[in-house]
C-alpha cells in the first residue's frame, strides 16, 4: 500500500454540521407528544378509578411511562431498553425530589400573596393589631430588623470565616488540626444553645435584648458555614498556581490575597451565600437575643428589635385567621428576600475569571 | 466481546465505487466544529492495522480534534459538530445504532498527560478497562503481565504491583497509562502527544512500546517532535491551517513525506523552518 489518503469525494461544497449523537428532532418530538399522552392517560386513571390526588397521579403517570417505555423500546436491542428503564427511574427519582420543593414554595406563595400589598411592605405593627384587616400593618420592621441583624452577622462572620479558611489551607500552621476540629463541633451546635450562650454573656451583661445580640447569636452559626465552605473552596485551588506566584518572588500573603482568593472569588461568594442562608430563617436563637418588637429599630444597641422570623412566630401564636394569614405573607417575604439576596450576591460575585 | 472481521467487499451508502474494507480505521471527507467554528476541513484518511501513523503539524491545526473524532470523544465538548463518515472494520462509528461506548473499547486512547486512576494500585489500573466494562476475563494475573510487558514496564513494577500509580515516574505512568489501554484489546490505539511531557529515556522506551504494538494493531500518533514521527511511524499526515479550519496538506509514507514531499509547505515544517 503506498497511500494512505482514503477514497472520497473530492468536494469543494461544506457540508452541514451535524450531531449524531444527540437524539433526533423526530425522536425529541415524539418522546414530548408521548409524555403529554401519558400525561392524559394518567390524568384519566385518575378520573376513572379509585386513585386520587396528587400522589395518585404521580402513582399512575409513573406505571405509564414505564409501560409506554416498554412499549417504545421492545424492538430496540437489551442496552438501549436498560438504558430508558433506568431514565425513567432516575426522572422519577428527581421528580419526587421536586415534588416537596415545590409544595413548599406553591403554598407559601398560594397563601401569602394575599397579604402582600404596599402596606405590608411599608408599615411595621405599631398601631395595628395581628387581628386587623390585611390592608393594614405591616412587617418592613421586621424586615429591617432581619437585614440588619444579618448584615452584622455577615460582616463579622464572612472575614473570619475566610480567614480560618486560608489558615487551615494557605498557611497550615500548628493549629490546624485544632480550628478545624472547633470550626466542625460549632457546625454541630444547635441554635438555641447559640441564643443561650449569647443570652448569658452579651444580654446579661448589657442587660437588654438587642440586635446585636441577635446578630452575635447568628454569627455564632454562621461562622462554621462560612470557614468550613471556605476551606472547601480553596482547597480546590491547584499548588501550580501557588508554586507560579511563588516563583515570581511573591511572599504567602501577596500569593494568598492577590492569586488564591480571587481564583475562587465565586466560591467564597458561595460560602457567604450558604451562611447567610443558614440563619435567615433562625427563630430560636432570635427569642433569647433580639427579642421582638413591633416599631421600627435602627439601632442595634437600641433594645429589642422585630425580625422576619420572630414576626412570624408571634403571629402563629396569636392564631386568628388574620394573624396566620400575615404569617404566611411573612414566609412569602422572606423567600422573596433570600431571592433577592442571593442574585445580588452571585450578580456582585459574578463567575470566576477562567 | 466478540470482533467480527470483515474481509468481504463492503459496498458504499452513498453509492460510490466498491473499494475493499479497511480493518483498522478510515476517515472519508471529515469535518469537525465547535459551535459556529469551522475547525476541521475535510480529511480522508486510513488508517489500516499493522502500521503506525503520525499526525503532524503546528499547534491549533486541528490534529487533536481529528483524533478525538476517531473515537466519539469529540462529542464530549459542548457545541461540537461534525460531517462525514468514521469507519471502523469498515462500519460507520457514527451510524445512530452504534454505541459509542463499545467504539471506545475498540479504539483505545492514550492521552497526552500521564493519567492513572489515583484510587487503584497499579494491577487495578491496568485492570481497569475489563473492571469498567464488564467484560468477563478469566486470568486476570496473565493479563496484567501480558499488558504491562507489551508496554515496557512489567520488569520495572513486577514486584510492587500494590503500589499506586502516582508513585511512578512520568514515563512510566505513561506506559501503564498505555499498559491500561491495551487490556481491553483494542484494536486501534490513539495517541494525543503521549510523549510530550516525558525524557527521552521514557520516550524511546514508549517508541518501542508504539512499535510493537504496530505488529498487531494500528497506532495513530499525534506529534510535534518530528524526529519522533520519523523514528516510529510508517505513514504521515501533515496538517495545516490558515487561520482558518484545519486541513491535511499532504500524507505519504514517512520516508517520503521526509525526503521528497510534495508540497513545498510540508518541506519547510519537517526542516523545521516554521512551526
Amino acid at each position: 500500500m503506498s497511500t494512505i489518503i482514503a477514497p472520497a469525494e473530492k468536494t469543494e461544497v461544506v457540508p452541514e454540521p451535524i450531531t449524531p449523537w444527540k437524539p433526533s428532532q423526530k425522536t425529541k418530538s415524539v418522546s414530548i407528544i408521548v409524555f403529554l399522552a401519558s400525561l392524559f392517560l394518567s390524568a384519566a386513571i385518575v378520573l376513572l378509578t379509585g386513585l386520587a390526588g396528587i400522589d395518585g397521579f404521580g402513582l399512575a403517570l409513573f406505571c405509564v411511562v414505564i409501560v409506554v417505555t416498554t412499549v417504545r423500546n421492545l424492538r430496540s436491542n437489551q442496552k438501549s431498553r436498560k438504558d430508558a428503564f433506568v431514565g425513567v427511574f432516575v426522572a422519577s427519582a428527581a421528580m419526587l425530589a421536586f415534588f416537596p420543593w415545590m409544595s413548599i414554595f406553591a403554598s407559601v406563595i398560594v397563601k401569602g400573596v394575599r397579604g402582600l400589598q404596599p402596606n405590608f411592605l411599608v408599615e411595621n405593627m405599631q398601631f395595628t393589631t395581628p387581628d386587623d384587616e390585611l390592608n393594614m400593618g405591616g412587617a418592613a420592621h421586621a424586615v429591617i430588623g432581619s437585614m440588619l441583624m444579618v448584615s452584622i452577622a455577615a460582616a463579622i462572620t464572612l472575614p473570619l470565616g475566610i480567614l480560618s479558611g486560608v489558615y487551615l489551607t494557605e498557611i497550615r500552621g500548628r493549629l490546624t488540626f485544632l480550628v478545624r476540629f472547633v470550626v466542625q463541633s460549632m457546625s454541630g451546635v444547635p441554635s438555641i444553645v447559640a441564643g443561650l450562650f449569647v443570652y448569658t454573656t452579651f444580654v446579661d451583661y448589657t442587660s437588654k435584648f438587642s440586635g446585636m445580640a441577635g446578630a452575635l447569636a447568628l454569627a455564632v452559626l454562621m461562622l462554621p458555614t462560612v470557614a468550613r465552605t471556605a476551606e472547601e473552596v480553596l482547597k480546590l485551588v491547584p499548588d501550580d498556581l501557588r508554586s507560579a506566584s511563588y516563583a515570581l518572588g511573591a511572599r504567602q500573603w501577596r500569593t494568598s490575597l492577590m492569586v488564591v482568593l480571587p481564583t475562587v472569588r465565586s466560591g467564597l461568594m458561595t460560602a457567604a451565600i450558604l451562611g447567610v442562608a443558614r440563619v435567615i430563617g433562625e427563630t430560636a436563637p432570635l427569642l433569647l437575643t433580639s427579642l421582638s418588637n413591633n416599631s421600627f429599630i435602627f439601632n442595634p444597641l437600641g433594645g429589642p428589635i422585630g425580625s422576619l422570623p420572630t414576626y412570624i412566630f408571634g403571629l402563629l401564636q396569636i392564631g386568628t385567621e388574620n394573624s396566620i394569614n400575615r404569617a404566611w405573607t411573612g414566609s412569602l417575604v422572606l423567600l422573596i428576600l433570600v431571592l433577592v439576596l442571593f442574585t445580588t450576591a452571585r450578580y456582585v460575585g459574578g463567575k470566576d475569571k477562567r | 466481546m466478540s470482533q467480527t472481521v470483515q474481509t468481504s467487499v463492503m459496498s458504499m451508502s452513498d453509492g460510490q465505487s466498491e473499494s475493499p474494507v479497511v480493518l483498522g480505521l478510515e476517515t472519508r471527507n471529515i469535518h469537525a466544529w465547535f459551535g459556529k467554528h469551522h475547525v476541521l476541513k475535510d480529511i480522508s484518511l486510513k488508517f489500516p492495522e499493522k502500521t503506525v501513523t503520525g499526525l503532524i503539524g503546528p499547534s491549533g491545526c486541528g490534529k487533536s480534534t481529528f483524533i478525538r473524532l476517531l473515537n466519539r470523544m469529540h462529542e464530549f465538548i459542548p457545541g461540537a459538530a461534525m460531517a462525514g463518515q468514521v469507519l471502523h472494520d469498515g462500519h460507520d462509528i457514527y451510524s445512530p445504532e452504534v454505541d459509542a461506548a463499545a467504539i471506545r473499547l475498540k479504539v483505545g486512547m492514550v492521552f497526552q498527560k500521564p493519567n492513572p486512576f489515583p484510587a487503584m494500585n497499579i494491577r487495578e489500573n491496568v485492570l481497569s478497562g475489563i473492571k469498567l466494562a464488564h467484560l468477563k476475563v478469566a486470568d486476570h494475573d496473565s493479563i496484567v503481565e501480558r499488558c504491562l510487558t507489551r508496554a515496557g514496564l512489567w520488569k520495572e513494577v513486577k514486584d510492587r504491583l500494590t503500589a499506586t500509580g502516582g508513585s511512578l515516574s512520568g514515563g512510566q505512568q505513561q506506559r501503564l497509562c498505555i499498559a491500561r489501554s491495551l487490556a481491553v484489546e483494542p484494536n486501534v490505539l490513539l495517541m494525543d502527544e503521549p510523549c510530550s511531557a516525558l525524557d527521552p529515556g521514557s520516550t524511546l522506551r514508549i517508541e518501542e512500546t508504539i512499535k510493537e504494538l504496530a505488529e498487531k494493531i494500528a497506532v495513530v500518533i499525534v506529534t510535534h517532535n518530528m524526529q519522533q514521527a520519523a523514528r516510529v511511524s510508517d505513514y504521515c499526515a501533515f496538517f495545516l491551517t490558515d487561520g482558518g479550519p484545519g486541513y491535511l496538506v499532504e500524507a505519504d509514507a514517512t520516508k517520503k513525506l521526509f525526503t521528497n514531499p510534495g508540497d513545498t509547505r510540508t518541506a519547510d515544517y519537517v526542516q523545521g523552518k516554521f512551526g
